[in-house]
């Protein structure tokens, strides 16, 4: 391993200073999956910022239902939270969907948006990767593509956005406040992350020194019905294949309100707009919900592969919406 | 009261759980320095240059050995082991240099630092039946390539009922907790090595020879192994790179151990298989014929042909009768010992051929194997030492309330999930090694029993005593048994679930030589010996048991779970119940993971396998095995050795994934004749 200079600073301005200043910074937040990317080789940084003693670790309630997460909140934290438990159940349950015990006491809710696809090749210093080194070309096309996009891929890069709680946020309408070296700014969750386009070596339009100091959840009551589903290739302990963060809103038997965000099929995490819009005073019914995927997946294109591919996910992801809005407006009759 | 048969604790399982217990890495040794391999990152071609400048010039680098520099190896024939002999690369990850440095980061920063260039040639990594195949001269442990009995062809021309299909197995790899792990220390002309192995006495027959070393200049240490499944059966080029990188730095101990992603490439895993599987039968299920044809690879540097068609020729009883195997050599790493060589994969497609043949017929699985029961060996003639496949199929469908089983498939649901249950045999052979001594000693008032043994988390501490207690006819707490280091007598590896029938066979001669030399009253430094003798040759000797699953695969998603899983094995005399069922639960819960997770991802255009971590490699995790319950019947065979038991070690994984499929159609109406049976494979069926 290469050795490289540790600073902790006493506040967040420090830190953003720091970072900002030495292109081969880095912060580090709970590690989860910095410390891999060090050892893998992935990257080499000349100073790493650990930001662990100035997050904020506060759960605030802003009232009228809105709540500010500090940075700083562990994930398993989060996810015990009872006011986030009783307004949001989404982001609890997907956050208990993703990684391990072990994992969620360390990683933060500033961290974990930020952490970088899955893709083996990504992960793989010599396999050539547009992400990880700009122009090499990308593996995964044509290579193993269980795990990849079947929405908004480009021709560089065809990964994945790995998280699940980021899932649940881009779902909730949520807002990511920064800290930069000009000062802090607000960016709506769903703009945080990109499709790769052209530049799949940048994840988010966060620039090279912004620290993610808290996330906001406004208040949205139809959250308080809501749910995430996980389908994976094992019980526990694996990155989504397809997810699925849904809140409906159904009165007498009709669709009033939908938020929904898909997980494991893109670059980032995927705000359903057209099935929401295409549910809104739907009968709450199983044709409806075939309709809004069909209105969503409309664009979708699976990645040859080894094993077949990813054809599967769309199907898959099609049959996941469906059964999550089945059940969530099971409950809510 | 005897000491076989009593489910006592595990010796070492104290020094284990306290962390006290010392591993191959962990060695105690002054000074150590740390190795890191350079691995190729082509599939096939030579090296046409490579630097090691950068590398040699970093703070703390002792030195950088590469196919230039690195001392000639006296004995090269076994082209795995013979590390940084020649600019060939004849598989991506093949070691092509070494760093040995003062850390282990050190180490493994300069081995980044080391650039390789190569002139590449074409390879093919990828195994399919058109591939230019041949067939190997003999298969695995000795089993013939080729047998025929009757005229297969004839008897499928006449049949009333055929199933003929192709089934096909993953690449696995082994993984055990515990990575390939070497302290090596030179002392002039004399080499201890601390490896983790399961045989410290065939280790050293592999090594010494490559050093140009007596055996007795070599001393191998190993008292505990985190686990190996085969993959420390044989030594891997791992300890040859730790040997070599210690005699370049002369008066250091050296440690190696490979990280995770290196064990993908260096060492083995099981070869992927194709199997096709032809059944004739008449009208009541009597099969006629049965026949499996197998192609699977091997490297191109080193021959590994694993025995898949084996439990063929055993299981079922039909005039007509074929094996075949083919190898496709390959520009990939060398495939090698996974737990249940042959029987573990060739157990799939005959398993699940059953399954259909059962089917088609609209007979009860478990009566459509006791219809093809075979009264002695089909395949030499000979009479079973004992045989309860049928007793392990009763018991088990007597506990799964199988009576009650609705043949027809996707008819029952539960909430959200459709079920189904399903069931296949298990075999494993009753192999006995040729070779092994004991000594027993009269030291301080306890019988000390001494022996090269090897234990990888299997009981051989805890078990072996057993043996020696009841031979000498005195308590367990009065034997003491020293294992795991070439000091003491020579005994064969923990390979082929041989382990107990041969080194118990010799702890039962030493007893009774040390018994009819000094008598009941023995004075202290008494000392006797004894050695295995040759197996039994009038008897087919096999493990059976019989595996029963029930599945669960969620209407909407496919999603695939397995709430139960029970096993019922038929495998002599248990020494002790603890260790068994540890034993048979593990190789289950190995075999659920194979069905339903396990998979080496090759990728073809670079040859190398792209999941190589358990992050992405998924093996079942707690969630994934639920119930998971292993018995055996009271099985007495006087014929397979002095104690009556059977190995048990592998029989576990054998027929576990055959019956998930099983459990999977009867959910789904879906065959998944290929492994893993993953959700995609029946999402097209649900309703």
């Amino acid at each position: 391993m290469r050795p490289f200079t540790y600073q902790a600073p006493a506040d967040a301005a420090s830190a953003v200073r720091a970072v900002t200043r030495d292109p081969t910074a880095v912060f580090l937040g709970g590690g989860t999956n910095l410390v891999d990317h060090l050892k893998l080789g992935i990257l080499d940084p000349g100073l790493v910022v650990d930001v662990t003693g100035l997050a904020s670790v506060e759960i605030t309630d802003l009232g009228g239902g809105a709540l500010r997460v500090g940075a700083g909140v562990p994930n398993s934290d989060l996810a015990a939270d009872p006011l986030v438990r009783e307004r949001f159940p989404v982001l609890s349950q997907a956050l208990l969907a993703g990684a391990s015990g072990q994992l969620r006491n360390m990683a933060t809710t500033g961290g974990n948006p930020l952490q970088r696809t899955r893709c083996v090749y990504f992960q793989d210093v010599t396999t050539p990767c547009n992400k990880r080194e700009p122009g090499s070309g990308c593996s995964a096309i044509g290579g193993w593509t269980r795990n990849h996009a079947i929405l908004g891929a480009s021709a560089h890069c065809i990964a994945t956005h790995p998280s699940d709680l980021a899932v649940a946020l881009a779902a909730l309408d949520a807002e990511v406040r920064v800290l930069g070296q000009d000062g802090e700014r607000v960016i709506p969750f769903t703009d945080l992350h990109r499709l790769p386009g052209d530049h799949p070596e940048h994840d988010t339009v966060l620039g090279h020194g912004d620290l993610i100091t808290a996330i906001d959840l406004p208040a949205r009551p139809i959250a308080r019905r809501s749910a995430y589903r996980k389908v994976r290739d094992r019980a526990s302990y694996a990155f989504a294949l397809v997810s699925v963060a849904a809140a409906v809103e159904v009165d007498g038997g009709v669709v009033r309100d939908a938020r929904i965000a898909f997980g494991g099929v893109a670059h980032k995490p995927w705000r359903a707009y057209r099935a929401e819009e295409a549910l809104r005073g739907a009968t709450a019914a199983d044709d409806s919900y075939r309709a809004a995927a069909d209105a969503e997946l409309a664009d979708a294109v699976a990645q040859d592969g080894l094993d077949g591919g990813n054809a599967f996910k769309i199907p898959l992801l099609r049959r996941t919406l469906v059964a999550t809005l089945r059940d969530l407006a099971r409950e809510d009759a | 009261m005897t000491a076989i048969g009593t489910d006592l604790a595990r010796r070492d399982g104290t020094v284990k759980v306290t962390g006290t217990a010392t591993y191959a890495y962990e060695a105690p040794v002054e000074r150590p320095a740390y190795a890191h391999p350079v691995q190729a990152t082509i599939a096939r071609g030579r090296i046409r240059d490579i630097e090691i400048e950068d590398a040699e010039t970093l703070d703390g680098v002792l030195t950088v050995l590469t196919p230039d520099n690195a001392e000639r190896l006296a004995d090269t024939d076994d082209k795995e082991l013979a590390v940084l002999q020649s600019d060939e690369v004849a598989f991506r990850g093949q070691l092509v240099g070494v760093v040995v440095a003062e850390t282990s980061e050190v180490a493994r920063e300069a081995a980044g630092l080391v650039r390789v260039t190569y002139d590449e040639a074409e390879h093919d990594a990828e195994l399919a039946t058109e591939r230019g195949s041949y067939v190997p001269e003999q298969l695995n442990a000795g089993y013939p390539t080729e047998s025929a009995q009757g005229d297969v062809d004839a008897a499928m021309a006449s049949a009333e009922t055929t199933i003929e299909r192709t089934y096909t197995t993953a690449m696995y790899h082994n993984n055990p907790l515990e990575p390939h792990t070497t302290t090596a220390l030179w002392d002039g002309d004399s080499l201890t090595l601390w490896d983790s192995t399961q045989g410290v006495h065939p280790l050293r027959s592999t090594i010494a020879p490559i050093f140009g070393l007596d055996e007795e200049r070599v001393r191998v240490i190993c008292p505990y192994v985190g686990g190996g499944f085969g993959s420390k059966g044989t030594a891997h080029a791992n300890v040859t790179l730790a040997t070599l990188a210690a005699r370049a730095v002369p008066g250091r101990p050296v440690r190696l151990a490979l990280t995770r992603q290196q064990m993908f490439s260096l060492a083995g895993y099981r070869t992927p298989t194709i199997q096709r599987m032809r059944l004739a039968a008449d009208a009541d299920g009597r099969l006629s014929a049965i026949a499996i044809d197998v192609v699977e690879q091997t490297s191109r540097i080193k021959e590994y042909a694993e025995q898949t068609g084996t439990p063929t020729r055993i299981m079922y009883a039909a005039e007509n009768r074929s094996v075949t195997h083919r190898l496709v050599p390959l520009d990939v790493p060398v495939p090698s010992w996974m737990r249940a060589p042959g029987d573990c994969p060739g157990m799939f497609g005959p398993e699940v051929a059953m399954d259909e043949l059962a089917e088609r017929l609209g007979v009860d699985p478990i009566e459509l194997r006791i219809r093809n029961e075979p009264s002695v060996d089909p395949d030499t003639g000979k009479p079973f030492s004992s045989r309860n496949l049928v007793a392990c199929l009763l018991a088990g469908a007597d506990r799964f309330d199988w009576a009650d089983r609705d043949l027809r498939p996707g008819v029952r649901r539960s909430g959200d999930w459709l079920v189904g249950t399903g069931v296949a045999a298990s075999t494993y052979p009753v192999h006995r090694m040729p070779a092994s001594t004991a000594v027993i000693r009269r030291e301080a008032g306890r019988y000390v029993v001494e022996i090269g043994a090897a234990d990888l988390g299997t009981g051989t501490w805890t078990t072996l005593p057993q043996i020696a207690a009841d031979a000498l006819d005195v308590p367990v707490s009065d034997v003491e048994v020293r294992i795991g280091d070439t000091r003491y007598p020579m005994a064969s590896v923990a390979g082929g679930s041989s382990g107990m029938t041969t080194w118990g066979s010799a702890v039962v001669e030493a007893a009774r030589a040390f018994r009819d030399k000094f008598g009941q009253d023995p004075a202290d430094g008494d000392e006797a010996d004894g050695s295995v003798g040759p197996a039994d040759e009038d008897h087919a000797m096999h493990a059976f048991g019989a595996q029963f699953v029930e599945a669960h695969v969620h209407a909407d998603t496919g999603e695939l779970r397995v709430p139960r899983l029970l096993g019922v094995f038929a495998a002599g005399r248990i020494i002790n119940p603890r260790t068994a069922r540890s034993q048979f639960i593990g190789g289950m819960t190995m075999g659920l993971s194979m069905a339903l997770h396990e998979h080496s991802v090759l990728d073809p255009r670079t040859g190398h396998v792209v999941n190589h971590d358990l992050a992405e490699y998924h093996v079942s995790v707690n969630a994934d095995v639920t119930d998971v319950e292993a018995t055996w019947i009271d099985e007495h065979d006087p014929y397979v050795n002095a104690m009556g038991s059977k190995g048990i070690g592998e029989i576990g994984i054998v027929g576990t994934a055959a019956a998930v499929s099983n459990a999977v159609w009867h959910a789904t109406g879906v065959r998944v004749r290929d492994l893993p049976i993953t959700l995609d494979k029946v999402l097209a069926a649900l309703p």
